[in-house]
């Protein structure tokens, strides 16, 4: 038999569970994903549903006391869950790196960017502290910073949110890691820094040939950026393809209202935006059925009884819905 | 092109801005600016003491006892006939360097304490709980037992008042770093695989200096009490060697024959804790940035108002 190219990073049937006072939580219930070098797979969702903790589990960063993971993480042939702390440390920073949400506080607000830049080359190579700085420089000058000399001498407080966030993206690609999540790199930027930032990041995924995680609400991001989808809802995956096929015909509706709500500029402007009617359940109430059902369009007694499984669909399309073929035939209005 | 250069210079007016902004108000500041310099005349009694003094501390000279403040003794004799003048600046600098031990000590442990008290719930439970056990004894008592136990030697003082001013530093340490704890700097130093004292030591330890230096202002002062009201009872410093505490006790015998046995001493221990409590309080003034807000309004109003 021939042997199969393994993928960089598989999740296979991830669950991740708070123990709470109000009992066990579960954030992630069963999540299955690959990822392939040099691919960008975009995670999609409401807020509440999973696509942090899915990101921070990678890399075990949820409180240890309160969270239990299961399942198994493998990358590059690895178990994730079952290493030690101090080959967690090897990996986190070295060959899996992070950028986070808010480049406001994710930046230690006493000490110098340049240090802390250098600091996060520090912790996996052995440089003297002077390497390090320089090393500092130019990894700020390569993320486009203006006059990177100056800047490594300033603190977080005295540069804009754009530049943290390239200066994240500095410390993140430091030591040239082979996967890169990105938990909402861009949700506190505005539109034209989103559009630089995201651009820089391409640029590094293509000369290191990284893969990424992107977590995003934000569908015009996927469909510019990532080469496939996944789309979660309440700890679930419930729809996971290519970017082409999921723009073209999404399975799930919750896929469907998801990109029906996305204002269209030339779309008709004396119509009300479309959009899911109801919240996501908090993770105390999940419905007995299909998760989505109280708030799907086309439920049924079967949906409310029954939890439907993640199947394929068509070729590369999985689907967890028990009437996908209706929307397959139209019975949903998709806008695009 | 053009635009990163203009980018640059409207930073560059900005540093400058603040910088002369904090200057103001750093001298605007009263309490910090008196209290710096009662405390800096201290310092540098206690630093030059052995030459300030006329003469030897402990040379006795029986003629000349109980002699009023003079020329020859601008503070007077005691009832051995040594010079007070000489005792009070020896006095100063004993004092001062039984603060600024006691202090550092207390500040490095207590800081370790606390950080490792955040850092483990285990841990937490335990330290805490002895921290506790200390508080629960009023400082002075704790002082004395522990004196008591270990034998009437300066260092056994040092060591006692260590022990007593560590709670309060580690208690202060660990709230704030439970704070800081919760950041999201600190999530994402862990996802570039620093370990946990790296982030303790190096990242979480600067975020809790400003309420701790604070507090280490007040701990100097208490501490110079503490080994004054220690040296009073004569569980302190032993007897020859000249603490403020001392001076007192021995001017306390004859308060009615020589006021100035007492007072001279008293004055010193007046002006220490008083340098030190305004520099407190000026340092948390200047570094608490809600406070920052009030006072920069009022330097710009009061400017105003002197100048036009």
């Amino acid at each position: 038999m021939e042997k199969e190219k393994q993928p960089l990073l598989k999740i296979n049937n991830l669950k991740t569970t708070f123990s709470t006072y109000k009992g066990e939580l579960s954030a992630v219930d069963g999540v299955s994903l690959e990822l392939n070098e040099g691919e960008i797979l975009g995670i999609v969702g409401e807020s509440g549903c999973g696509k942090s903790v899915t990101a921070e589990s990678i890399l075990q960063l949820l409180d240890e006391n309160t969270t239990t993971y299961d399942g198994e993480i493998i990358f590059n042939g690895k178990n994730l869950l079952k290493s030690s702390n101090r080959e967690l440390e090897e990996i986190r920073g070295n060959e899996i790196s992070m950028i986070f949400q808010d480049p406001m506080s994710s930046l230690n607000p006493v000490i110098t960017i340049g240090k802390q830049i250098a600091e996060s080359v520090r912790i996996h190579q052995k440089l003297s502290k002077k390497e390090s700085m320089k090393k500092a420089v130019e990894l700020l000058r390569l993320t486009g910073i203006p006059s990177p000399e100056q800047r490594v001498k300033e603190y977080p407080h005295e540069i804009s949110g754009g530049m943290r966030q390239r200066v994240m993206i500095a410390m993140a690609l430091s030591c040239q890691p082979k996967l890169l999540i990105a938990d909402e790199p861009t949700t506190a930027l505005d539109v034209t820094i989103q559009e630089q930032i995201l651009k820089l990041m391409l640029q590094f995924q293509k000369e290191l040939n990284m893969g990424i995680v992107l977590i995003t609400h934000d569908f015009g991001v996927v469909a510019n950026y990532c080469t496939k989808v996944a789309v979660m809802y309440l700890g679930q995956v419930i729809e996971e393809t290519d970017v082409k096929s999921l723009f073209s015909r999404p399975l799930h509706p919750y896929t469907v209202g998801l990109i029906n709500s996305v204002p269209q500029l030339d779309g008709d402007r004396s119509k009300e935006l479309a959009t899911i009617k109801g919240v996501v359940p908090s993770l105390t109430q999940i419905p007995k059925g299909c998760r989505f059902a109280p708030r799907c369009p086309l439920a049924t007694e079967k949906c409310l009884e029954e939890m439907p499984n993640l199947e394929s669909a068509k070729e590369n399309h999985q689907v967890r819905c028990w009437h996908y073929e209706k929307v397959l035939e139209g019975e949903l209005q998709y806008v695009n | 092109m053009t635009k990163e250069v203009k980018v640059e210079y409207s930073t560059q007016v900005k540093s400058k801005k603040e910088k002369s902004e904090k200057w103001i108000r750093l001298t605007s500041n009263r309490l910090l600016v008196t209290g710096s310099i009662i405390l800096l005349f201290v310092l540098l009694i206690g630093i030059f003491a052995p030459i300030l003094a006329p003469y030897d501390v402990l040379e006795m000279n029986p003629q000349n006892r109980f002699v009023p403040p003079s020329v020859d003794h601008l503070f007077g004799t005691d009832n051995f006939g040594r010079d007070i003048f000489s005792r009070v600046m020896h006095g100063v600098r004993l004092s001062l360097v039984i603060g600024f031990f006691v202090t550092l000590f207390s500040t490095i442990i207590g800081l370790i304490v606390g950080l490792l008290a955040a850092y483990n719930k285990i841990l937490d439970h335990i330290l805490m709980r002895i921290c506790d056990g200390l508080f629960a004894f009023p400082s002075i008592l704790l002082a004395i037992a522990i004196t008591a136990a270990l034998g009437p030697k300066t260092i056994n003082v040092v060591i006692a008042l260590v022990l007593v001013f560590i709670p309060s530093v580690a208690r202060i340490v660990r709230s704030q770093a439970l704070v800081v704890k919760e950041k999201t700097f600190i999530e994402s130093l862990r996802a570039q695989g620093a370990n946990p004292f790296r982030i303790l030591f190096l990242h979480i330890a600067p975020n809790v200096m400003s309420p701790l230096i604070v507090q280490v202002t007040y701990i100097f002062a208490v501490t110079i009490l503490t080994e004054a009201s220690l040296s009073f009872l004569g569980a302190g410093v032993p007897a020859p060697e000249p603490s403020l505490g001392n001076l007192l006790y021995d001017g306390k015998l004859s308060i009615y024959v020589a006021w100035w046995m007492t007072v001279f001493p008293g004055i010193f221990i007046v002006l220490i804790i008083l340098g030190l409590n305004l520099f407190g309080d000026g340092l948390r003034d200047f570094l608490d940035p809600k406070a920052k807000q009030l006072k920069k309004r009022g330097i710009i109003w009061k400017r105003k108002n002197n100048r036009y």
